[in-house]
Parts: structure tokens; C-alpha cells; sequence
């Protein structure tokens, strides 16, 4: 049965950085129950990832961000066509644009947890930034799911 | 040929078209094209600038963590780097492939469909379509899979289902969509329950379905201007792939197949484990890819082609009835043995994925499936070779280890690496064609970028954070002067920069 809230954290757990939406979803696994939380996981999003989204009511999603200069970023989503459509990678909104093209109806309340990251080689582990931005990141997630109502997201977003 | 265009005679008085990178490829690549006074092309290269350091990342790891580990290297064909390892390591555990359980064979073989079936179907419905369906050189906004759901809704439907289904077939059989443990050194450490067998089969006759009509529409495509296909991009190559010891087209196991442009077999049934007295791989300054070449021909004659053109070509047959009608128009449509057109990629790329969909549907009938038998061991060794016909085409796994079964040596020949010179080859007779003398527009870039992606390359690997993957095109004078800027930003205008 699909779970009301999902978590989506991508990226590649080998290549520095690019792993902390991954350790994201390691975190919540061991913080929280997952009665209502599905967590999923990929390298990285594709249109399917846009049947993923049905019946949800909350959506999170998580992924390393190449502006390094902040801890992360905390929006609210809105389908949005764009040029990653035309790569292996596709963006979140790019992700709901395609779910309402699909199914003609507009997509679940969908926010992205941007954060910082500045280091991509293959083999490496998390830079200090990355890590620090981890620990801010953490306290967000910590705060988004212990109140899983859109208008609390909403506030949170800058 | 086009090899006369790899290395310009007079480089310092020509100017440089940069393409950088290249979008709608896996990774990052570069383009470089040196036009003369008369913009004319001199030279171009496809460059790959990101060095991956696989087997850096590979050495000092025990055997056991390989399938798992090497599903790291590549976002998009996890599951062929977790089958060529898990073949390499059934050998440094004494089992050879022959010797291996059958259900194991089975469910692997069922997991590469499913990953084939899926990785072909993102590249057809999503990366493919919208130049073939709007033209290559339609207005940009239209060649995107968002443009092909909206004016063909069926179409772009199918696409997202196809690869969908490919994915619940490598969830099911391993357990993750990504990053699944399916294979283990001498078997597999889970078969399927028949539940997952039954959710699988609800839907098989369907995309069995939706196979056969993406194989009328592909063929649709190149016949509704055959001369045009058959010409884009098209060069004369031999062919290397995997054949069953019957001849029958085989993705998992089997010995290679070496054919020329004329269609003669060259070498077959080559055990494998053999490569390395069979080909050879050139570096060369400019590019951090080698250029892999079969050292009987040598380097200038001996590059080949892998991937879906390659062994729809090699083949004699294959063992599934509606694939197999497929293969036999396709090879009919040339009126030579073998079929060049780079863009009857896409063609072969559809038949295997109606191969894909008809042998999965074989194999959930199969009661093998639904048994997990315990690994098996052989007589330890230091050396293991796993080969199997990736997505893109062979991909070769090569590992040696220590007594304390950590990893000491690692080779690995990626599809695309087998691909480099035909890709180059591709880029010289597009650039030479459809660039000289022209005025360099996105569109007409973009036509090099067909040509390219027709092979499906994979340049890099499953790096992709927000805001990346702009694409870059620079027009530089002889002086090292950028005359002109482009750049594709990844909201998907291009500006001009002065």
C-alpha cells in the first residue's frame, strides 16, 4: 500500500558528495518510524520517477547541490520544463511536469532539500562542507517530519 | 572514410568550434571541430574529459564486495556492471558459467532483460524520440519527451511504462531497483516468490505489445526517408558481439563474434576469457577514452563496433519468434550483408527490446525461477574474467587477487570504450557533411549530437547534482580568441555571449 509521504533521495553513494541525499534517507531510516514514509532511492531521477509520486500526499525530495556556498535550500516545487529533460538526468519539477502531462491533473505538494556540495570523484567520501551541511540538513528533516502538514513546509521554505 | 579528419595538417590556422558538453548523453563529452578560413572541416575529435579512474576506485577491495560496489560506476547500467562482476568472481570462486545453478543463470539472465529491456526503452522513448519524431532539426523546445507526451500521448505513455516495467523486473529479481545484491560469487541469493512472479506476468502481454509497436514505429521513422537514414552518420565498421554456440543472438553468455563491413566472420565462438590475445587498447593524447582494436587487423583496420547494431548484425537467428521477424526485415532492408547506418541503431535497439520483452515472458513461465539453489564453489583461483553484451554493448570485467581475496588488478572495457572510434568516425562524416561552410546553429549542432547519442554513450557516470549539464559551444580563432559563444543553459534558453 503506498505510504502518504515520500522521501526521495538520489545521487551516487561513491562519488563524494553526490551522496548526501542517499545518507539522507539513512538518517531517517534509523530517526524515524516509516509507518507513513516511503523512502526511495536512485542515481538519479527519470520521467518514471514521476509514477512514484501518485496517491501521495507529501513529497520529499533530497539531492546534492553544486552551489557549495550555502548548507542547503529548502523550496517548494512547481512542474517546470526544462533542458535536463534532454539528459540521462531529469530535475524534481521536471519530474511533476511530467506527472501533469500524464495524468492531466496536478501533482502531489512536492519540496527539494537542496544541499550544498563541492566535491564529485569517484571513491572520494564527503567533504567537510558536506558534512557540516549534513548536520544543518539533518535538523531540517528532523523538523519536516516530525510536522507532516503541507502549511508547516510551506513556512519552512526560503 | 573519415580518418583523414582526426589530425589536421595545419591546426594553428584554423579555427575551433567547441561543443562542450554534450548533452543527452550519459556524462560529460566535448566536441571539437577546427574549420578552415572557408569553414571547412579540418579536424574533429570527440573528446571525453573527465577521467574515471574505475580501476583505481576497484583495487584494494575484497572480491566478495564487486557486484555491488561496481553498480557505483554507472547510473544508468548498474545492473550490467553487477553481472559482468558476478560472472568475473563465479570464476576466483572455481565456477565457471557452465557449472553454475541453472535457476541462478535464469533469474540473472531475467534480471539483464529486465535491465536491457529498460535501459533501451529510456533511450528510445526518451533521449531518441523527439529527434526522430519532430526532426533533428526541430525548433529545441519540441525535442524534448515532454513535448513527445503531449503531441504523441500514447507514444510517450508506452516509454515511461516500458521503463518502468524493466525496473519492477530488476526490483523483483534482486530486490532493489538499484543497488541490488541478486547475484552472489557461485549463484544468486534470491529467487523469485510467485507473487512477484504473478505481479510480473499481469503485465508481460502488454509490453510485449508496446515492444512490437515501438519496432513499427522505428521502422516507420527510417523508411519514411530511407536515404536520409541510411546515409546520417553512417560508416563501415566490423562488428563484435556475443553469439550463442548455435549462433543465436545471446546477451548473458557466450563466445564473440568478429564480422567485417562485408559480413565475414572474422573469428568466432572466442572464449572470452581470451580477449586479451584479441584486442588491444590505443591511447592516444587527446582523449582520456582508449580506443580498443583488434590486434590480427591491427590499429587502423581493426576498430569495431559493439551494441544492439553490432549483434543484430552478428547474429544468424534469434530465439524468440517475433524478434526474430524483426531481425529478418531489418538485415532485408540493406542491400549489403551487413547493416552501417549508424542510425539503425535505434532500429536494432528496439528489436532487442522486443527480444527483452518476449524472453522475460518466457522465463516467468519457467518454474527454475522460483528456486533458490545454494551457491557453488570450485577450486579457488587468482584471475576472473566476466563478459556479458551490456545495454551498450560487450563489457568486459577483469580482475586478479591476492590470497587474502583482495582485488590487485582490475581491467574493465566499457561498451562505449569499444564505441570511441565509431562514435569519431560518426562526428567526421557528420561534421564534414553538414558543417562546412555553414553557419554554425544550434540545430545543425545538434545533428552532431545524433550521431553521437545513436550509440547510446555513456561518457561518465551517475554524477548529476542540481544545476549541472549546461551545454557550451565556442568558436575560437586561430589566435586562441573566442569569435563566438553559445551557451544551452539548463533552463533550456541559449544565449548568445558576446
Amino acid at each position: 500500500m503506498t505510504k502518504p509521504v515520500l522521501v526521495f533521495g538520489y545521487g551516487n553513494e561513491s562519488r563524494g558528495d553526490d551522496a548526501l541525499g542517499v545518507l539522507i534517507l539513512n538518517y531517517i531510516e534509523t530517526h524515524f518510524s516509516l509507518e507513513s514514509i516511503d523512502l526511495l532511492t536512485d542515481f538519479q531521477l527519470q520521467i518514471e520517477h514521476a509514477l512514484d509520486l501518485e496517491q501521495r500526499e507529501l513529497v520529499l525530495f533530497v539531492d546534492a547541490s553544486v552551489k557549495s556556498d550555502i548548507a542547503f535550500e529548502f523550496t517548494q516545487l512547481k512542474p517546470m520544463r526544462d533542458i535536463s529533460f534532454t539528459t540521462h538526468a531529469i530535475s524534481p519539477a521536471s519530474v511533476l511536469d511530467v506527472y501533469q502531462t500524464m495524468k492531466k491533473t496536478t501533482p502531489p505538494p512536492c519540496f527539494l532539500i537542496a544541499i550544498g556540495a563541492e566535491s564529485f570523484e569517484l571513491g572520494d567520501g564527503l567533504s567537510d562542507n558536506a558534512k557540516r551541511n549534513f548536520a544543518h540538513a539533518t535538523k531540517l528533516i528532523d523538523d519536516l517530519l516530525n510536522h507532516l502538514t503541507i502549511g508547516y513546509w510551506q513556512l519552512q521554505c526560503r | 572514410m573519415y580518418e583523414h579528419l582526426e589530425t589536421a595538417k595545419n591546426k594553428d590556422s584554423l579555427k575551433r568550434v567547441v561543443i562542450d558538453p554534450v548533452s543527452r548523453v550519459e556524462g560529460h563529452g566535448k566536441v571539437t571541430l577546427l574549420l578552415d578560413e572557408n569553414n571547412k572541416v579540418q579536424q574533429a575529435r570527440l573528446h571525453i574529459v573527465e577521467f574515471r579512474g574505475f580501476e583505481k576506485f576497484i583495487q584494494g577491495r575484497p572480491y566478495w564486495e564487486l557486484p555491488v560496489l561496481v553498480q557505483r560506476l554507472c547510473g544508468i547500467c548498474p545492473v550490467s556492471h553487477h553481472l559482468a562482476a558476478a560472472k568475473a568472481i563465479d570464476q576466483l570462486v572455481g565456477v565457471d558459467p557452465e557449472n553454475l545453478p541453472i535457476s541462478a543463470t535464469k533469474l540473472r539472465k531475467m534480471l539483464h532483460f529486465g535491465q536491457v529491456l529498460q535501459s533501451h526503452a529510456l533511450h528510445f522513448f526518451h533521449l531518441s524520440s523527439p529527434d526522430l519524431l519532430f526532426g533533428f532539426e526541430s525548433d529545441i523546445q519540441k525535442r524534448s519527451i515532454v513535448a513527445v507526451l503531449n503531441d504523441f500521448p500514447d507514444i510517450g505513455l508506452q516509454g515511461v511504462k516500458l521503463r518502468k516495467y524493466g525496473q519492477e523486473v530488476i526490483r523483483m529479481v534482486s530486490g532493489k531497483r538499484i543497488h541490488g545484491t541478486g547475484a552472489i560469487a557461485g549463484g544468486m541469493n534470491k529467487a523469485l516468490s510467485k507473487e512477484e512472479r504473478d505481479y510480473l506476468l499481469t503485465d508481460i502481454d502488454q509490453i510485449i505489445a508496446w515492444a512490437v509497436a515501438s519496432v513499427q514505429l522505428v521502422k516507420k521513422v527510417h523508411r519514411s526517408n530511407l536515404p536520409y537514414y541510411d546515409h546520417f552518420g553512417t560508416i563501415r565498421s566490423n562488428y563484435l558481439g556475443m553469439v550463442q554456440p548455435d549462433g543465436a543472438l545471446e546477451l548473458y553468455h557466450g563466445g564473440l563474434r568478429v564480422k567485417d563491413a562485408q559480413g565475414d566472420t572474422l573469428f568466432d565462438h572466442i572464449d572470452y576469457c581470451k580477449y586479451n590475445d584479441y584486442i588491444h587498447e590505443e591511447v592516444r593524447s587527446w582523449t582520456y577514452m582508449k580506443f580498443p582494436y583488434l590486434t590480427a587487423l591491427g590499429k587502423d583496420a581493426g576498430w569495431y563496433r559493439v551494441g544492439p547494431l553490432a549483434r543484430v548484425n552478428n547474429c544468424d537467428y534469434i530465439n524468440t519468434p517475433m524478434a526474430e521477424i524483426e531481425r529478418v526485415e531489418f538485415k532485408a532492408h540493406s542491400s549489403e550483408a551487413m547493416v552501417h547506418s549508424t542510425l539503425a541503431f535505434h532500429w536494432a535497439r528496439l528489436i532487442e527490446l522486443l527480444h527483452c520483452a518476449e524472453s522475460i515472458k518466457a522465463l516467468l513461465h519457467d518454474a527454475d525461477i522460483l528456486r533458490l539453489d545454494e551457491p557453488v564453489k570450485g577450486e579457488r583461483r587468482f584471475e576472473g574474467i566476466g563478459v556479458i553484451e551490456a545495454t551498450r554493448g560487450t563489457l568486459f570485467h577483469h580482475y586478479q587477487v591476492d590470497e587474502n581475496d583482495i582485488v590487485t588488478k582490475a581491467n574493465l572495457i566499457v561498451s562505449t570504450t569499444s564505441n570511441n572510434m565509431g562514435m569519431n568516425e560518426s562526428v567526421r562524416q557528420v561534421a564534414a557533411e553538414y558543417l562546412s561552410g555553414q553557419e554554425l546553429t544550434e540545430p545543425l549542432l545538434n545533428n552532431l549530437e545524433v550521431a553521437i547519442r545513436a550509440y547510446d554513450p555513456c561518457l561518465s557516470c551517475a554524477t548529476h547534482a542540481v544545476g549541472k549539464m549546461p551545454l557550451q559551444l565556442e568558436l575560437v580563432n586561430s589566435k586562441g580568441d573566442i569569435i563566438d559563444k553559445l551557451v544551452k543553459h539548463d533552463t533550456g534558453q541559449i544565449e548568445r555571449i558576446q
